[in-house]
């Protein structure tokens, strides 16, 4: 008997490793052979733990187990109460494109077997009989964009680090995933954690980088675990070695790491403060070295890119946003977790169709999109499709694509406060707008909390100059949510004067 | 020795353990935690001559990031998502029973020494929130009931 229960961290929240342990106990306690996988997560949270028993006509769902549903995996499958069915039949693994995530849940993370059963490497060693530029004009072609955010055609930032001349250039895996939202990063590592590795292979191929890093924050301690093994796996079986090999380092708790800049000085033992551009990273980066920043999603989807080609990879998608894209839907949603689809989906598709709408059953009131520096779209913008453009065109944008769904009973004002209290305690410092302007962006806020509408013009104009004069996006974008806050939702930033006026 | 103190010698093995990476003072640091509990004042100089930095770099590096602790924590460290996903399930309120319950807030411990209160700004748990974490273990769709987590 074969059995998955996953390991990925939002599973073992809802007790998947107590979950395994009783399958391991109720097994021997029956003398019952059973061999328990730990796999990643196949992205449907709201069904976690969700157990998987193997079976002739492929993988049986039972979720959300608990572990007094565990005996019921013994006896008779087809009437267990917690029984789903088929994985692979399920509507929310139907609508899908897995590309990134194809493996993800699928195999057990750790096994360098399966990895290569279910076509891993293949991108790879196609990309070591391939010369630099062809990688590069590979990855180019396929119209990947830097999915932590900023959108930036991967392709062209490796060209550069390709032809800087230098005696060590690096790739630096941005796995500082502290956006509200999003997971997807920490899905993959956990769940997948070969494919990052052999797209950090393939990077250091095209580039001439012969070292890497991947800094994954602390606050992500399965991924941490995940990736150090799988990294030592790799080195054993000469996936990684002389040609390229790479280190497992872990953040601090300092958001504004997640900066490329910033992120880079704290890889160097330094403070993460922002660094201004120019330079840029591609050429004076880690160490001053010629650098490839990019984020997890972005790398991992390089090994799909290389095995089934660039045309494959672009002919999904809109506009100028190709391929897929990792959903990740949360906060008050029925149906949570990660989809990866197509870019073109609108965003009431996402958040009513495959999300369910809210979890509260109440109405949805708003949904933030891209993070806490994303905006906060209202129902009316619901036709919006998902794409880069698109979401920038509505004064937003789509960020690592993560999104919040918030009920009716969401009090706007308070959000826009939030939004300027995390900038002020994340802040690294170093300008001024962000600095200081967070601060009095808390304070404006108040204001308007006690009643005094005359704040607005003050608030809207802090924002233009947060949004015009910051270094990096901390500062730059924290308007993003408290404007759109205040744009589409101003009866919520009306109050009542208090009495002692 | 000058800069000899109770913990020296662990952290010089610390310090011989991270020759020849490059950027080492993060990993440092965090080994260091790790063996202690917390970053002692006196490591500062020790890992100064080492690293040839200054003492105010180094002390700099460790007040910049949030991880770091001068002091150590309670028995228990108690980890609250104060973000936004968590917020739309209710976070702030579960957040206040709980500050309520142990008597006291955001960063603070209480006075037998049993339980440090944090907040940490996403666990990437943001679809089956509010989460948590309690002394590096997850906790999903917490409330106030994770408290019997930290009793003893």
């Amino acid at each position: 008997m074969k059995i998955y229960v996953p390991l990925d961290s939002a599973a073992v929240a809802l007790g998947a490793d107590k979950v395994a342990a009783a399958i391991t106990d109720e097994a021997a306690r029956r003398g019952v052979t059973v061999e328990v996988v730990r796999n990643g997560s196949r992205g449907m949270v709201w069904l976690e733990p969700l157990v998987e028993v193997v079976s002739a006509e492929g993988r049986l769902g039972f979720g959300p187990m608990a572990v007094a549903d565990v005996a019921g995996l013994f006896g008779d499958l087809a009437s267990h109460p917690k029984a789903v069915g088929l994985v692979e039949e399920l509507p929310w693994m139907k609508g899908q494109t897995r590309l990134t995530f194809a493996r993800v849940g699928v195999i057990d993370p750790l096994s360098l077997d399966d990895y290569r059963a279910h076509g891993g490497l293949v991108g790879l060693e196609r990309a070591v009989k391939m010369a630099a530029p062809e990688i590069v004009a590979e990855v180019t072609e396929s119209g990947l964009r830097g999915r932590g955010g900023a959108g930036f055609p991967t392709g062209i930032k490796w060209k550069t680090v390709s032809e800087a001349v230098a005696d060590q250039k690096y790739i630096v895996c941005n796995a500082d995933e502290g956006d509200s939202a999003t997971f997807a990063d920490r899905m993959l590592m956990e769940g997948d954690p070969f494919t990052l590795i052999e797209g950090m292979a393939i990077a250091g191929l095209a580039t001439g980088a012969t070292k890497g890093y991947v800094y994954i924050r602390s606050e992500y301690p399965v991924a941490i675990r995940v990736m150090e093994a799988a990294v030592r796996i790799a080195r054993e079986a000469g996936v990684l070695g002389p040609r390229f090999d790479m280190e497992i380092r872990v953040g601090a708790g300092a958001y504004v790491c997640g900066e490329e800049t910033s992120l880079l000085n704290s890889l160097e033992g330094k403070r993460g403060v922002v660094r201004a551009k120019p330079p840029l990273p591609a050429l004076q980066g880690f160490l001053g070295r010629p650098t490839v920043v990019n984020n997890v999603i972005s790398l991992a989807s390089v090994p799909v890119i290389m095995a089934r080609g660039a045309a494959y990879y672009k002919d999904f998608g809109l506009g100028r946003s190709r391929g897929t894209i990792p959903l990740q839907i949360a906060g008050n949603v029925r149906f949570g977790g990660l989809y990866e689809v197509a870019f073109g989906l609108t965003l009431g598709q996402i958040v009513n169709e495959i999300g369910g709408g809210t979890a509260s059953g109440r109405p949805v009131k708003a949904v933030q999109v891209g993070g806490p520096l994303g905006a906060w779209f209202p129902v009316s913008l619901f036709d919006t499709p998902f794409g880069y453009e698109e979401f920038g065109a509505k004064d937003g944008l789509i960020g690592h694509a993560g999104l919040t769904v918030a009920d009716d009973t969401i009090d706007m004002l308070q959000m826009a406060r939030f939004a300027m209290e995390f900038c002020a305690i994340e802040s690294c410092g170093k300008c001024t707008p962000c600095r200081i302007g967070s601060i009095r962006g808390v304070e404006t806020l108040d204001r308007l909390a006690r009643g005094d509408t005359s704040a607005i013009p003050l608030i809207t104009d802090l924002c233009n100059t947060m949004k015009l004069g910051s270094l990096c996006a901390l500062g730059g974008f924290t308007p993003y949510p408290v404007m759109s806050a205040l744009t589409h939702f101003p009866d919520d930033f009306v109050r009542a004067k208090e009495a002692a006026e | 020795m000058l800069d000899s103190h109770p913990h020296s010698d662990r952290i010089a093995e610390i310090l011989e353990a991270h020759r020849g990476l490059e950027g080492p003072l993060l990993p440092i640091l965090h080994a260091i935690q790790e063996a202690f509990g917390h970053v002692p004042e006196a490591a500062v100089p020790q890992i100064a001559k080492a690293l040839t930095m200054s003492k105010a770099e180094v002390h700099g590096v460790i007040s910049f990031y949030h991880d770091f602790r001068k002091a150590p924590a309670g028995r228990h460290v108690l980890k609250l998502c104060r973000a936004e996903a968590c917020q739309t399930m209710g976070a702030d309120a579960v957040a206040e029973q709980i500050k309520k319950a142990l008597g006291i807030d955001w960063h603070e411990t209480t006075p037998d020494g049993r339980v440090t209160l944090e907040p940490v700004f996403c666990l990437g748990l943001c679809a089956c929130g509010p989460s948590a974490m309690v002394d590096g273990r997850l906790v999903g769709r917490c409330d106030e009931s994770v408290l019997a987590e930290v009793a003893k």
